[in-house]
């Protein structure tokens, strides 16, 4: 069975299970990128070395960065070569499985490390990537699986930021724990890792200052932030979450190396997906970094949090690839293999 | 490996064409793979890319090699020219309104930075130009962000406008014009909230808050770390509102910028300002050229210079160098040097605008301890009057007070007064080089 019938099996089988949220967040990225790719196909009759430009323009198109589409194309050569495929439709499906390998490679841990007593979780990232939204989120989405959830305001440095924190507490109906803007975000998690003890919480979430990663002081400040967490809780923080703006080009990459240098980063939550930008830089962070996309934030409301899960993203990505309008052209495409065959 | 400088990407191809007289279409074509693959890397848009290395090319082919230059140094200085071009060619002045007030509209995706340049704006224009500014909270939405507005316009002291969150942004604005009338602010920023560029109902929303401000100038407010998606982002506000400038922030991080030519490309509209730091007074007008460089990892000397410049008093500079021209420079000028160079902030952020310093051997991967400048300061202020201005009486039993006073060894100390001694040779031998040189750059320690 192809690779495409696999997954459109799954599609129907599992339709429930592709929340309604994530497809309609990535409506249009997928718009973008499917019809771009389909638009590909039609065009070549045969696959030759300006299909594979094309290709390429596409791919990079989509931030998915040099190097990796580079990669990424030459696999799909040999690809293309082993299987002996002919037509552009059968190299697309080669392109999604391809896709699919690199974006499945961790499958184990996508889910949060969840402990039994209290779990930390130190959000970290970029100035205006969506810290503190996506926060406010992920509490309202640990709160409604029934933990208790605690949130604590390290971001003393942006004017406001406080204040934003407390409202999306007062919103999903969690307590904050602050200190007056300026003080040592230090001293906040630490104050907010003793309250979330005595009052036995179920989870900490510590948000910090948005820093771009090339200020030596702030990053030496993250840090300090940790060992903060690492000295109160054992084996804590047992998440550190770099939120990552969708829309961000290859600069990802660099804050993606320099944050998992100083908080050994263990997940990624990409944030604003439902933007038309096309969440290409995923694909360069799962081959050039191993660090694992946990979150995808696709909108300001309070539910618009998802788990990442690579086998829903390349079916949004790639929806429309498999929908009716292409069923001919696929059907036939299988005929002439099974000829070929 | 990722984010080589286009210098350093050109060489293998450049190696091949060494002494030739004549740039041949062939050796054109491959270098332009690799100024493809500068500017993709750098996130320049990849049709704007194509177009531009279209540009490059037909200019490159055929072209006489100047004397001064190789090949590959005229392909970059052609890039860099084009793409200085692209970018604007000057910088472009704020308009203000001939009737008061001016009315400036910040737009932006979220978290690009509209409000914190708001506030840097605010403050430029009363400085520089004088105006007595009005902020204006029209971001209902984002929990706080009136708050935010309000806690910049404190720092600043400047007065903000605001109605709360639940009044409806066209009201607000409708009101604060009013407001800046009757009260004779002349020059009126209002920060709306930061959308989605696809978001139709708030896109209409933004298109009725001009109607009613009629603003001189709509700023886009663009993340320069923005990828490929930046030309739709800047199409889609340019469209609905007609962008009138283009604002490009958090500068002050490592991303090489390529956006900001993208968004030109697309919209037309001119890059006015950049944002370099989480300071209120960050914000510059935008230089295109520096920008070139940047984009090709050239590093930015002509910024690092200038801001020398703003920074060294210029008295000071002259007298330091004829200190330096007599060798007669003591421990106190060195001190004062050392608060100088603090005051150009973090040291880190200063070598990195120096072209190929990420490629220095030494300096790649080094991490400036501001503390170790501190401990400097400790030991020279241990010193008394009389040691600092003879630096030759410092013999061992001076060395242990200060190092005792100090808090630093001993060894520290030795270091320091070897290096003092080192850099006061070398004085020597620079102003014996100098000489008839009527300009020193007044930075002895870079």
């Amino acid at each position: 069975m192809s690779f495409f019938k696999k997954l459109k099996e799954k599609l129907t089988t599992s339709t429930q299970e592709v929340s309604q949220k994530f497809t309609e967040g990535l409506t249009k990225t997928r718009d973008g990128f499917a019809s771009a790719v389909n638009d590909l196909v039609y065009r070549f009759r045969e696959v030759d070395e300006d299909f594979f430009d094309e290709l390429e323009d596409l791919l990079i198109q989509a931030d998915v960065g040099v190097t990796t589409t580079m990669d990424l194309v030459e696999d799909l050569k040999e690809e293309v070569k082993r299987r002996n495929l002919k037509d552009p439709v059968a190299v697309r499906d080669a392109l999604v499985e391809v896709v699919a390998k690199r974006l499945q490679e961790d499958e184990s841990d996508r889910e949060l490390n969840m402990q039994d007593g209290l779990t930390v979780i130190l959000f970290v990232g970029v100035n205006g990537v969506g810290k503190t939204t996506t926060i406010g989120k992920l509490a309202h989405q640990l709160k409604s699986e029934g933990r208790s959830v605690m949130l604590a305001a390290g971001d003393t440095f942006r004017a406001g930021a406080i204040e934003q924190l407390q409202v999306w507490g007062e919103r999903v109906g969690v307590p904050v724990i602050r200190q007056t803007e300026g003080s040592d975000p230090a001293a906040v998690v630490f104050d907010a890792v003793q309250a979330a003890k005595s009052r036995n919480m179920d989870v900490l979430i510590c948000d910090t200052a948005g820093r771009l990663q090339n200020k030596v002081n702030l990053m030496k400040e993250l840090e300090k932030v940790k060992r903060v967490i690492e000295r109160e809780v054992p084996n804590g923080p047992h998440e550190v979450l770099l939120a990552l703006d969708a829309t961000t080009g290859q600069n990802a990459m660099v804050q993606a190396k320099a944050f998992k240098e100083a908080t050994n980063v263990s997940g990624i939550v990409l944030t604003k997906l439902d933007g038309t930008a096309k969440g290409g830089i995923v694909l360069a962070i799962r081959n050039e970094l191993d660090i694992p996309v946990k979150y995808v934030g696709l909108g300001e409301k309070i539910d618009d949090l998802q788990e990442f899960d690579p086998e829903q993203f390349v079916l949004g990505l790639f929806g429309d690839v498999f929908e009716d309008k292409n069923e001919g052209a696929l059907t036939e495409k299988e005929d002439t293999n099974e000829d070929l065959a | 490996m990722a984010f080589e400088g286009l210098s350093e990407r050109l060489q293998s191809t450049l190696s091949k064409m060494r002494g030739k007289g004549k740039i041949s279409e062939a050796d054109v074509k491959e270098m332009m793979r690799e100024v493809r693959l500068a500017l993709l890397e750098a996130d320049v848009n990849f049709k704007v890319v194509k177009q531009f290395v279209n540009d490059v090319k037909e200019r490159a082919v055929g072209q006489d090699v100047m004397k001064s230059l190789t090949p590959g140094q005229q392909v970059v200085k052609i890039v860099h020219e084009e793409l200085s071009n692209l970018m604007g060619s000057d910088v472009v002045p704020i308009s203000f309104s001939q009737k008061p007030p001016t009315v400036v509209m910040m737009v932006g995706l979220q978290g690009a930075g509209k409000t914190t340049t708001t506030g840097k704006l605010a403050n430029l224009i009363r400085k520089k130009h004088n105006r007595s500014p009005l902020l204006v909270a029209a971001d209902i939405y984002r929990p706080a962000a009136i708050k935010q507005l309000e806690t910049l316009g404190k720092q600043l002291d400047l007065p903000v406008f605001s109605l709360g969150d639940q009044v409806k942004p066209e009201e607000i604005v409708t009101k604060a014009l009013e407001y800046a009338k009757t009260n004779h602010h002349d020059f009126v920023l209002i920060d709306t909230a930061g959308r989605l560029h696809i978001d139709e109902t708030l896109m209409g929303e933004l298109e009725n808050v001009k109607t009613i401000a009629k603003p001189n100038e709509i700023f886009l407010v663009v993340d320069s770390m923005t990828g490929q998606d930046a030309v739709n982002v800047a199409d889609s506000f340019n469209e609905k509102l007609g962008i009138t400038g283009v604002v490009l922030t958090k500068l002050d991080g490592d991303t090489r910028g390529g956006a900001a030519l993208s968004i030109k490309a697309v919209t037309g509209a001119p890059i006015k300002f950049v944002g370099l730091g989480e300071k209120l007074d960050a914000l510059e007008p935008f230089h295109p050229e520096r920008m070139a460089s940047r984009i090709l990892g050239m590093g930015d000397v002509l910024s690092l210079i200038e801001k020398a410049e703003t920074q060294m008093d210029q008295d000071a500079a002259k007298e330091l160098e004829s200190k330096i021209r007599d060798a007669s420079f003591t421990f106190d000028d060195f001190i004062e040097q050392l608060a100088q160079v603090k005051n150009m902030g973090p040291i880190d952020e200063l070598l990195s605008m120096l072209p190929g310093a990420g490629k220095m051997k030494g300096l790649k991967n080094v991490q400036i301890d501001e503390k170790q400048l501190d401990h400097v300061e400790a030991i020279i202020r241990s010193m008394t009057k009389h040691e600092r201005a003879n630096p030759e009486v410092l013999n061992a039993s001076r060395r242990k007070r200060i190092a005792k006073g100090s808090g630093r060894s001993i060894q520290e100390v030795n270091r320091l007064i070897k290096q003092f001694d080192d850099m006061k040779k070398m004085m020597k031998q620079m102003s014996g080089q100098m000489k008839g040189k009527k300009k020193g750059l007044g930075l002895p320690f870079f």
